[in-house]
């Protein structure tokens, strides 16, 4: 959903250097890092030789591929597994995260919204708190599968009603940036919401896999959290059907 | 309170469950006064839709009486009598504002199943329709949460019977859709319907009451076939001739102007293309069985509409797409926006030109609406069109 719109063109168009933003130019597919390549290379080799050692049949095999697959990824700098559930990255390793919906209310009305960073937990559930420490800075708390996870982001543009982009400032536990445009919608439809995240997965692409396998992964969270967004402006509340009848008797009969 | 549980495929029972509550102030209550089984609701037996779970309330087809309502409703009253639409939708979103309620953007809570299969969109929510159409209970029940309540229920202020309106909740509005979305030329267009069941009937109606000069109506139950002939239909029973042949014959080898498949995706059919599809449905290696869509496309005319108010579910292939390039057709489709046939319909009915309650051919109980599933599904019986009475 995220390169459909043209982007400023970069000065130098080889030149493969991430900005702020221009986030969404260098998707390049999955490319390894170094270090995730001898990580998984020796991981890969240390299956393989488990799976030959195995006695049982189901075990070698199992072992055997599953080390030869992450040797085959170590060796060749892809991973097959992002490219697959199309999780894209830079050549950094940064992962990409974008999405967009329409929302039937003005511009400046959700800008605001989204400006008073405060409030955004309400937006988004994985998100703990915000606190606001000045004009630009702000404390970050999520919550992850290991605790909370802390940091410090700076806005490093905001234009009213139009676009709002933040980085987290260095030493961030998980290093990202993103920004937020908001675009009048053709006709009388409302705004264009447009988010656009770059972060840094704490264990390289096999954790992003690994987070998307989980559902856990800022791409699912953040389609989630747009459309709890919309549904939040458009009609005030989200649609349920917790707590209703069926024929669940084990739950009480509600479902 | 007693109501229709799906337990599994080929399996569906009654069972006592909770009464349901307000759950949001938008909502309403409705003690239901008539409910029916509906075509679709077969396809839920034979568990080819996905993300049933078992306790599962069905139903999507009722009407009743507003008996309790939410802090936030406006225009729905405790004693309102209504006909409720099946499909669930804010009258927000812009897909609403634009009357495309079945594509409503809201009110789908499971939004993200829908989306996963069907390229990042989803419909709106349903009643009694698998969790990947927002899991609401269904109306083959005592009562019912209707959520949205100031935008789906509508009113009934006059005296007809529940017969005679009931079917505005799904299958009169799902043919009209189908006949009215053909575009058809009074006095000049063809019609041919593929399917004789309760939708068949109605969009064979509807295209008579839009003014088609011809209406020819395919099935192999002779009496579906019987009912849509005494309604002035040409009938082509299938298993008998060869359905291609003859709707070239009977439009002077043109071929029907629009082609209405309201059988969609457990067409029967015969040959080899109707083996290769059930076979594959049986692998799972598809949802659709499309014998319907492919003679749809193989004998409409020049220029013409495929209209198609049968539901498909997943990938299909094996589609005649170069003879529907070849002559120029357009394909018009989805799930009806049932709200906004509502009220031209009904008057309609009060006016006369049609009494919708020519399609019902048994009245049960919900005690006997398991084995009618059945004899609805395997169209024993003379089966056409159940409605059930749940204080019965």
């Amino acid at each position: 959903m995220s390169d459909d719109r043209p982007v400023p063109a970069s000065p130098d168009a080889s030149d493969p250097t991430p900005q702020s933003d221009e986030l969404g130019t260098n998707d390049t597919g999955a490319q390894l890092p170094t270090l995730e390549r001898s990580v998984m290379g020796s991981v890969g080799v240390a299956l393989m030789g488990a799976g030959l050692r195995s006695g049982r049949p189901l075990q070698k095999l199992v072992l055997g591929t599953v080390g030869a697959g992450l040797a085959a990824m170590a060796a060749t700098g892809r991973n097959p597994l992002a490219t697959a559930l199309k999780i894209r990255q830079t050549p950094q390793g940064e992962v990409l995260v974008g999405d967009a919906v329409t929302i039937g209310r003005p511009a400046e009305q959700l800008y605001g919204v989204w400006r008073d960073l405060s409030g955004l937990p309400r937006l988004m559930t994985h998100l703990q708190s915000v606190e606001v420490l000045d004009e630009r800075r702000s404390r970050w708390t999520v919550t992850a599968p290991t605790g909370t996870v802390s940091w410090e982001a700076e806005i490093t543009a905001d234009e009213p009603g139009r676009r709002l982009a933040w980085a987290a400032l260095p030493g961030a536990a998980i290093e990202n940036h993103g920004e937020v445009l908001f675009r009048p919608a053709a006709g009388d439809r409302g705004t264009e919401v447009v988010v656009r995240l770059a972060y840094r997965p704490p264990a390289g692409s096999a954790g992003a896999v690994a987070a998307r396998l989980l559902g856990e992964e800022p791409a699912q969270q953040l389609r989630d959290d747009l459309m709890r967004f919309k549904r939040e402006q458009e009609l005030g509340f989200a649609p349920t059907t917790e707590g209703q009848s069926s024929g669940r008797a084990a739950q009480g009969g509600l479902a | 309170m007693k109501a229709i549980v799906w337990q599994g495929t080929n399996r569906v029972g009654v069972e006592t469950v909770p009464d349901p509550t307000i759950l949001l102030p938008t909502d309403a209550i409705v003690k239901i006064t008539s409910t029916a089984i509906c075509g679709s609701d077969l396809h839920l037996l034979d568990g080819v839709i996905p993300s049933m779970e078992r306790g599962d309330i069905l139903g999507h087809e009722f009407m009743g009486e507003v008996v309790e309502v939410g802090r936030d409703v406006r225009k729905l009253k405790v004693g309102d009598r209504v006909v409720v639409p099946f499909n669930i939708s804010c009258g927000m979103c812009d897909p609403c504002r634009r009357g495309l309620f079945s594509a409503c953007d809201n009110s789908n809570p499971n939004h993200r199943m829908a989306e996963a299969l069907y390229g990042g969109v989803s419909g709106s929510g349903l009643f009694g329709y698998s969790h990947m159409y927002g899991g609401y209970a269904g109306g083959q029940a005592q009562y019912v949460r209707v959520p949205f309540a100031d935008v789906g229920p509508h009113r009934i202020e006059s005296d007809l019977r529940d017969e005679q309106v009931l079917f505005l909740t799904d299958i009169f509005p799902t043919g009209y859709q189908a006949a009215e979305q053909c575009g058809i030329v009074p006095g000049r267009d063809v019609v041919a319907v593929f399917g004789a069941g309760p939708v068949g009937q109605f969009a064979a109606r509807s295209a008579q009451m839009l003014g088609a000069a011809h209406v020819i109506v395919i099935d192999r139950v002779p009496e579906r076939l019987a009912m849509a002939e005494s309604a002035g239909c040409q009938v082509i029973n299938y298993e008998q001739e060869d359905v291609l042949i003859a709707l070239r014959e009977a439009t002077g080898g043109r071929g029907p102007d629009h082609v209405i498949d309201a059988v969609g995706m457990e067409a029967h059919g015969h040959g080899p293309g109707a083996l290769v599809d059930t076979a594959k449905q049986r692998l799972k290696l598809s949802f659709d069985r499309i014998t319907a869509l492919r003679w749809a496309l193989l004998s409409c005319a020049k220029g013409g509409t495929v209209s198609l108010p049968g539901v498909y579910g997943g990938l299909i292939d094996k589609v005649p797409m170069g003879a529907a390039f070849a002559k120029g057709l357009t394909f018009r489709m989805g799930q009806t926006h049932t709200h906004r046939h509502i009220a031209p319909l009904l008057s309609r009915i009060e006016a006369g030109e049609i009494d919708p309650s020519f399609v019902i051919t048994h009245r049960a109980t919900l005690d006997e609406a398991p084995d009618l599933y059945k004899t609805f599904r395997d169209k024993k019986d003379g089966c056409i069109k159940v409605v059930l009475n749940p204080w019965a």
